[in-house]
């Protein structure tokens, strides 16, 4: 089956990342296509690299850079929700004259667009938190 | 890219307008679903039924009067705006207390409706 996955809460604060990884690790362990996962909402507050959570804790932001790399996976942060949020990358950071960027690796910003399009090119879209 | 494909969307609005953003990042999910073409309506239900009521100044508090940019969903051909009639009544609201022309439904059609869809996306 070929999975949609839509991320409305942040790191910490609700399980609910937690949950999405964990759906999406499984569904490709099971054999499951995952076209793209996309982050709204506080969502968007997964894809700051500059969280420096516990070491005794796992680091939400960091897992998913790694299922990337490790899965090929497609993380779309929405740009205006991001915006709200301060998660720029280098072209958001020179576009809005920012001093900063702190997109994670294997994230990359883009419009709420993708999300509909991957709900429609998806046999389910399945959304994690509120 | 996806134009061949038409798919029925239904869009859950059941937070209320100002304590969090839900309903107004919400609105802006809506809109660009309506752009691409895809078959979009929306259900208002629990506290959601809020974000529709008249006479709501939330300049007062420094917020923003997102809620103004629902009643232009017609515009976006969006094919059905619906509320639930139990959420309103539970509030105290009819839908004379509302910003626009909406389809009043019980909660048995709201619950066909949720799933005679292609697609849910809940705010």
């Amino acid at each position: 089956m070929r999975f949609a996955i839509l991320v409305n809460a942040g790191p910490y604060q609700h399980q609910a990342s937690d949950t999405a990884w964990h759906f999406t690790r499984a569904a490709l362990d099971r054999g499951h296509e995952i076209l793209r996962v996309f982050f709204y909402h506080d969502g968007a507050n997964n894809a700051n690299r500059l969280a420096v959570p516990p070491q005794d804790e796992r680091d939400v932001g960091a897992r998913w850079s790694r299922l990337a790399a490790e899965r090929g996976l497609d993380l779309v942060v929405c740009v205006a929700a991001g915006q709200r949020r301060g998660i720029l990358d280098a072209a958001e950071r020179d576009r809005h004259r920012k001093d900063a960027d702190v997109l994670a690796p294997g994230f990359r910003i883009a419009g709420l667009g993708l999300l509909a399009e991957a709900a429609i090119l998806a046999d389910r879209l399945v959304t994690f938190g509120e | 890219m996806t134009a061949a494909v038409r798919k029925r969307f239904l869009y859950l609005m059941r937070q209320p307008p100002h304590g969090s953003i839900f309903a107004q990042e919400g609105l802006e999910t809506v809109l660009i679903g309506a752009a691409f073409e895809q078959a979009v309506s929306v259900l208002f239900l629990d506290d959601g039924v809020f974000v529709l009521k008249r006479g709501q100044a939330p300049e007062a508090a420094g917020l923003k009067d997102f809620a103004r940019g629902f009643r232009a969903l017609p515009d976006y051909e969006v094919e059905h705006v619906y509320v639930e009639d139990r959420s309103l009544a539970e509030r105290g609201l009819t839908a004379a207390d509302l910003i626009m022309e909406v389809e009043v439904v019980t909660p048995e059609r709201a619950g066909e409706l949720i799933g005679g869809h292609d697609v849910v996306l809940a705010f």
